[in-house]
């Protein structure tokens, strides 16, 4: 069955657009103005703003309230879902939720362990892995059911999206799982954050092999650096992630007043160095306390202006 | 804070089974596998499609393969002093004479009510094969273009 585009972001991907996602700074405020300036300031960068699940095992502001906020002022939203704190009824209603109040795409994964958080003594949850609910998430898109069979009066129609990390072992394994979320219902893909090129593209030629380049776009994640420490943190703290030591070395080198030019530098290079590649279709940014690095990133590397889209085409 | 072990199986919910029969295939079923491979009793066993790794020990209790938080060096996230369950299970599939394809076919949500029973009698009785109406039903794959 042939549908419009259902987001922005979809249009832009059948358009074979390279596409430009940011990670939307988590708050831990009741203020909507704190969700609002960031969004404010987003404008027209980027073509989406993920919203996190309490990410790393902290909770914050709920990814539905940060992504309708988003919507209010005109944002396009990727709504994460972590398969860590719901079961799988919290998760179908959340998602038909967020499709009722505007949200357009999701992003399903697993999750940060509860151990990684300020809450480790907290039950963590993982009824279902991310791999179940793309799956789900495509019954009550396509199917119009619940996972149970139940019927859904009305089905949402968001653009289902996973997460991979090809730089964590099993690295040979990694392409194969990207296949299986591929199979069980992905059409996007963002993947963790990237400061190993050449993993990256053994990661996607080995994608390649398995026939699965340009079934979806992967986008790469990228981090914008502000510090020495920001690279120390990212290698010795956030599990899964390949921090090459070169990497390090090069920002540690740069005076301290200097290190966040230098952040922004090795960023735009990795863009740069991403959009060579085959079957990446895009660039997730992020960063810590460092909005004014990921928008200069996004200028220096050349991915603006975004391109405009027909709005209203879109599948409602 | 690392541990040796961490088991967070849930509790079983299933009533003990009776009859000498079922009560002896449970207690052989949980010896041998209990012994051989930390099996965690779910009910529902899938350990010759994963290279003999039992993915319920896997503190997130995946079924279809590694999350993104395994260590460089092979090791859980969650358990810092062991291998993850799913480096060891890609390890050991590559080197399976058969079953070595299962690692890519995609296993159904876990059935929580089968916890602590024998997953052999679920085998036999076509119990483990149980799979919500919809996902049984559910055909087609993903692309942004399909």
């Amino acid at each position: 069955m042939t549908v419009g585009p259902r987001s922005r972001l979809h249009e832009l991907i059948l358009a074979n657009e390279f596409v430009v996602t940011a990670e939307l700074p988590t708050t831990d405020s009741a203020d909507p103005s704190s969700v609002h300036e960031v969004a404010d300031v987003l404008k027209g960068y980027v073509d989406a703003v993920n919203c996190t699940d309490n990410s790393t095992a902290h909770p914050h502001i709920a990814p539905l309230a940060a992504a309708h906020l988003l919507i209010d002022r005109g944002i396009e939203a990727i709504q994460q879902f972590a398969c860590r704190d719901r079961n799988r009824l919290a998760l179908q209603a959340d998602l038909l939720g967020a499709a009722a109040l505007g949200v357009r795409n999701v992003c399903l994964m697993t999750g940060d362990d509860v151990i990684a958080g300020d809450h480790p003594e907290a039950k963590p949850i993982y009824d279902v892995d991310s791999v179940h609910l793309l799956r789900i998430a495509r019954i009550m898109r396509d199917d119009g059911t619940y996972l149970s069979g139940r019927a859904l009066t009305g089905p949402p129609s968001f653009l289902i999206g996973a997460v991979e990390n090809p730089f964590a072992p099993p690295q040979e394994f990694r392409p194969m799982r990207l296949g299986k979320k591929i199979e069980a219902g992905a059409e996007f893909v963002q993947t963790q954050i990237c400061f190993n090129v050449p993993a990256m593209r053994l990661f996607m030629a080995r994608t390649g092999d398995l026939g699965l380049l340009g079934r979806v776009p992967v986008i790469g994640g990228v981090f914008v650096m502000r510090s020495a420490r920001a690279a120390r943190y990212l290698r010795d703290s956030v599990p899964g992630l390949d921090v090459p030591e070169d990497v390090v070395q090069r920002i540690e080198a740069a005076s301290p007043d200097r290190q966040a030019e230098v952040g922004v530098q090795i960023a735009v290079e990795i863009v740069q160095q991403l959009r060579e590649i085959d079957g990446v279709g895009g660039v997730h940014l992020m960063a810590i306390k460092n909005e004014e690095g990921l928008l200069r990133v996004i200028e220096e590397a050349g991915l603006l202006p975004r391109p405009s889209v027909t709005s209203s085409s879109i599948a409602s | 804070m690392t541990r040796a072990r961490l088991d967070r199986r849930p509790a079983a919910s299933a009533a003990p089974p009776r009859g000498l029969l079922r009560r002896s295939v449970l207690a052989l079923e949980r010896r041998v596998k209990e012994d051989l491979w930390d099996c965690r009793m779910c009910g529902q066993c899938i350990l010759h499609s994963t290279g003999l790794s039992c993915p319920m020990r896997c503190p997130k209790n995946l079924r279809n393969g590694p999350c993104g938080g395994v260590l460089q060096d092979g090791h859980c996230e969650v358990l810092p002093d062991q291998m993850c369950v799913w480096v060891q299970a890609w390890r050991s599939s590559t080197k399976l004479p058969i079953w070595r394809h299962e690692m890519r076919h995609i296993q159904k949500p876990v059935d929580w009510r089968l916890q602590e029973t024998s997953s052999w009698e679920n085998l036999f009785t076509r119990r483990d094969g149980h799979a919500p109406k919809a996902w049984r039903e559910h055909v087609g794959t993903g692309s942004p273009r399909s």
